[in-house]
């Protein structure tokens, strides 16, 4: 289970998306996760073993390198597209749902295609409206929450090239070097912008779905 | 055989699952399988060779992480995983078993064309009957599984937190030596989310052994005004009377569903035997 089975799962949901739906979901595989893979994951690799203290103390490095960096910025960031992706399944679980209540009134006797049925494209309207601009509601949440997370835990969003530290075995206190800090500043920075693009189109089909479901209500009223 | 193997074949129980039990597949896959592959395997991956204890000793280091870390933490998840998933397979098993029942009372029946065939292979059964008791028994165990591995990773991991520094005082470490953890708090964090999603699949399991237990209820008192008897199996093996009575029983055990199927199908030809005629 990794990210190419996610994509095809997440892959059949992009069927019943909005086309502001569709260009999220390119965007958060492609700029995201891809980038994720096969760029930030050999950044972020030799994190800890090149972290370098200037003592001779065994145990000090650990130890610093623990306080510094609770949780790496490779496992948020993995956690975080997990997270915004999942909400997507909540509109697959209603489809299936709606078709699973199509294939039993078939099976009761109303004639129904069944291939038809499998092919066509389902409107988002009624209680699907509902579940899909929640979901696009809890992706907007777990986006900004995370965000936060990254500014809280790291005091901004860039790496410093030397830390201090002086948590126990450490003596005195200590100079720590973390490895390759510009290159971790340009990949949060590029990450924090492509999740900014994200919310952005979030935001951007939330208002589209709102809209939508208003003229229609105006145009049965008229 | 990987864990995209295990999703594989467990995608084919889905269909047979209840909601709750798609539910619960799902949460297995995205929140437990998927965060272990991506990011707890990367975190416990240098969990040995960043083990560093205060001492120049050889063989110290050794010996003190096999003692504070009999099984690792990714391994007992990963054992967890495989066992809670498993009985899923039971029913599964007991599906093809009824399928297979289901086509022997086709051909017996004389509706042994492919297009029956297949519609015996694409339909959903309902979960009533022995399968019923096959369904429950693996919620049983998977609720079982995970109770089992929960205690385990508190017996040997007490608290659920990963320390910093533990000492050591093993053979053949000089007297008590600090040896230091990698990445702890980190640990403890995934620790935790594991337990959590672990909690999660435990209320999800008993929600739906509850569920089912309602559902054979409501049915028994539905059922309670009609009783059906089941018919005896008398005869000789290659008599008419011995195949009706096979036919008679297979009808009797199966579920409505392939009774519902039979009787569109025998309406079907029904109506292709008039045109025939005409």
């Amino acid at each position: 289970m990794d990210w190419g089975t996610l994509q095809a799962v997440l892959g059949g949901v992009n069927k019943h998306s909005t086309s502001i739906g569709k260009i999220w979901l390119t965007v958060l595989f492609i700029f995201r996760i891809m980038i994720l893979v096969v760029a930030a994951e050999r950044v972020w690799g030799d994190e800890q073993q090149d972290f370098v203290c200037n003592t001779l103390q065994p145990g000090c490095r650990n130890v610093c390198y623990d306080h510094f960096f609770p949780i790496s910025h490779i496992r948020l960031w993995a956690l975080q597209l997990i997270f915004v992706s999942t909400p997507a399944l909540l509109v697959a679980m209603h489809v299936a749902y709606t078709r699973h209540e199509k294939k039993r009134r078939f099976r009761n006797g109303e004639k129904i295609d069944i291939e038809e049925l499998k092919n066509e494209k389902i409107h988002i309207r009624g209680p699907l409206w509902w579940t899909y601009t929640s979901s696009i509601f809890f992706r907007i949440v777990f986006e900004a929450v995370f965000m936060y997370v990254f500014y809280y835990m790291y005091d901004g969003y860039q790496m410093p090239r030397l830390v201090k530290c002086s948590a126990w075995p450490c003596p005195n206190t200590v100079d720590c070097f973390v490895s390759r800090p510009t290159e971790k500043t340009t990949f949060t920075i590029f990450m924090l912008a492509v999740s900014g693009i994200c919310m952005m189109l979030n935001l951007a089909e939330l208002c589209y779905l709102v809209i939508k479901i208003c003229m229609k209500e105006s145009r049965k009223t008229t | 055989m990987n864990w995209a193997g295990l999703y594989t074949v467990l995608s084919g129980v889905n269909r047979h699952s209840t909601a709750i039990g798609r539910i619960w597949l799902s949460v297995i896959f995205i929140f437990r399988i998927m965060v272990l592959v991506v990011a707890a395997e990367s975190v416990w991956g240098d969990e040995k060779s960043a083990f560093t204890c205060n001492t120049q000793q050889p063989g110290c280091n050794s010996v003190c992480y096999d003692h504070f870390f009999p099984v690792s933490h990714i391994r007992l998840w990963a054992l967890q995983l495989i066992l809670v998933t498993t009985p899923a397979l039971l029913v599964a098993m007991h599906v093809a078993y009824q399928q297979h029942q289901e086509k022997k009372l086709l051909v017996l029946t004389g509706h042994a064309d492919p297009k029956h065939m297949e519609e015996v292979k694409k339909h959903k059964m309902r979960i009533a009957g022995s399968l019923w008791w096959t369904y429950v028994c693996s919620v049983v165990f998977r609720l079982l599984f995970e109770a089992v591995f929960m205690y385990i990773f508190y017996l040997l991991y007490p608290g659920y937190q990963m320390m910093r520094l533990v000492k050591c005082e093993a053979y053949p470490c000089p007297n008590t030596v600090d040896c230091f953890i990698s990445r702890p708090t980190e640990k403890t964090i995934f620790t935790v989310f594991m337990l959590v999603t672990s909690s999660v699949c435990i209320i999800l399991n008993m929600a739906e052994l509850v569920y089912l237990v309602i559902r054979a209820c409501a049915r028994r008192g539905q059922h309670h005004s009609n009783p059906s008897g089941k018919s005896s199996f008398y005869g000789h093996k290659h008599s008419s009377e011995y195949k009706q009575n096979e036919i008679n029983q297979l009808l009797t055990e199966q579920d409505g569903s392939l009774k519902d199927m039979l009787r569109r199908n025998s309406g079907l030809q029904e109506k292709g035997d008039r045109c025939s005629a005409c």
